[in-house]
């Protein structure tokens, strides 16, 4: 039988490599054909997961949700340290420097990634904006929404922190980070399909002796992590509240 | 509870005894001394049943004033300041009690004596159909809501 593999579209593309790595490495250790499958967007990624075409998958945590709850995945790590921060960021040139002095009419530039978005509206709630008094634009990529923002064409733009400070340094030199969120609890993480769950043990020691083999290392460099570390499924279900306590 | 410590506070300070739910009550400290949520802060807590604290993620611990260790175990009512009115935290029960998701804009005590405001969301947590305990995320609210609030909890009192 052979398995497939996704990576929320999400991903830093400078890591599509890093991600390759590991799929290979993962096949080897596990000795399992896997195909790693990625998809441009999220609309198409869930439809695939829609159509239980997905076994494995590095999820954001919005749609870890809806994989655990409603598709029967089960979480096996994430990153250590790693957590999903959002930031809005304007022009350079911005005369904006607070929340609170954003007004109603704002022009937003976003991609479709659900938590950044969600993140993002929440952090311009205390300047009285929600999606009555401001218009939004949906890009395909952050590039994108950034150079709404350098062209004009937006006020602000929603990024996943991570994303937007690895912009390439022109671009980052033309924005300005207005706010950052600073929330910790909420990040992505590996989850096992319901076909590969029997597995979910043998793959989870796998990732936690990976930094201990040169090959292994060297995967978890390529894709800038240190090293993994178990999810457990309360730790997911409590990540899966959050969330459902965050979508007004 | 332990009563507020007069050592712990910065400023000048007022001081009011809070009757609980419970029963039990507290001798507070409380100055007029505001500490605004830095923008983008979120902060995360989880109770037990009822209503102590089991989680608190780092802005939580920062902005209460309190260390980790001081918060874990305590009850939620820790953080309870004089100007709130009994009558939202019945509210914020019920509606747990209920299964349901409660909003609500809160003045909350830090232990300096300080307050901070913040806009709530309250849900219980269900585990096989039960509810296992509770999750609240706290953020920077607007200025005009905080108004608003201030005027209603006046009325209430
Ligand atoms: C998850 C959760 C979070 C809460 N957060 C607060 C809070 O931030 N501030 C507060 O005063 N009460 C909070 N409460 C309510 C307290 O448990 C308590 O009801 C309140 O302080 C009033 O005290 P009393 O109900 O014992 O009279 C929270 C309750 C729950 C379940």
């Amino acid at each position: 039988m052979s398995y497939t593999f996704t990576v929320s579209p999400d991903f830093n593309p400078d890591l599509i490599s890093g991600w390759f790595f590991f799929n290979t490495w993962l096949q080897k250790n596990l000795n399992e054909p896997i195909h790693l499958e990625l998809y441009n967007d999220f609309k198409s990624q869930r439809q695939a997961i829609e159509n239980d075409e997905i076994d494995l998958i590095y999820a954001n945590p919005f749609d870890a949700s809806s994989l655990v709850r409603e598709k029967g995945f089960i979480p096996i790590a994430c990153p250590d340290n790693a957590s999903d921060e959002a930031i809005i960021a304007l022009n350079i040139d911005s005369e904006i420097s607070n929340v609170d002095e954003l007004q109603p009419g704002l022009r937003i530039s976003k991609t479709d990634d659900p938590d950044v978005n969600m993140v993002c509206s929440l952090m311009l709630e205390p300047a009285n904006l929600d999606t009555q008094n401001t218009t939004s634009s949906t890009r395909a990529t952050y590039v994108l929404v950034a150079k709404d923002l350098i062209t004009n064409n937006a006020d602000v733009g929603f990024f996943l922190a991570d994303t937007y400070l690895k912009l390439s340094e022109i671009t980052r030199q033309k924005l300005k980070t207005l706010v950052c969120s600073d929330i910790h609890d909420i990040h992505h993480l590996l989850l096992a399909g319901p076909k590969i769950s029997h597995k979910r043990d043998e793959i989870l020691e796998n990732l936690l002796t990976m930094a201990e083999h040169e090959k292994g290392l060297g995967v978890l460099k390529s894709l800038g992590f240190t090293k993994w570390k178990a999810v457990e499924q309360e730790d997911t279900e409590f990540m899966i509240d959050l969330m459902e306590t965050l979508e007004s | 509870m332990k009563d507020m410590n007069a050592a712990d506070i910065t400023g000048e300070y007022r001081e009011a005894v809070l009757t609980f739910h419970s029963g039990s009550s507290r001798k507070v400290f409380y100055t007029e001394i505001e500490s605004p949520m830095p923008d983008g802060r979120l902060i995360v807590s989880r109770t037990d049943l009822n209503g102590n604290i089991t989680h608190a993620n780092a802005p939580f611990v920062d902005m209460s004033g309190y260390t980790r260790g001081e918060l874990i175990g305590a009850p939620h009512c820790i953080l309870r300041h004089p100007d709130m009115p009994a009558a939202g935290f019945q509210d914020l029960w019920n509606t747990l009690k209920q299964k349901k998701k409660w909003h609500g804009y809160v003045k909350n005590l830090r232990k300096d004596g300080g307050f901070y405001w913040v806009y709530a969301t309250v849900i219980p947590n269900i585990r096989n159909g039960e509810v296992s305990g509770y999750t609240s995320v706290r953020r920077r609210p607007s200025k005009t809501k905080v108004k608003e609030a201030e005027a209603l909890y006046r009325t209430l009192e």
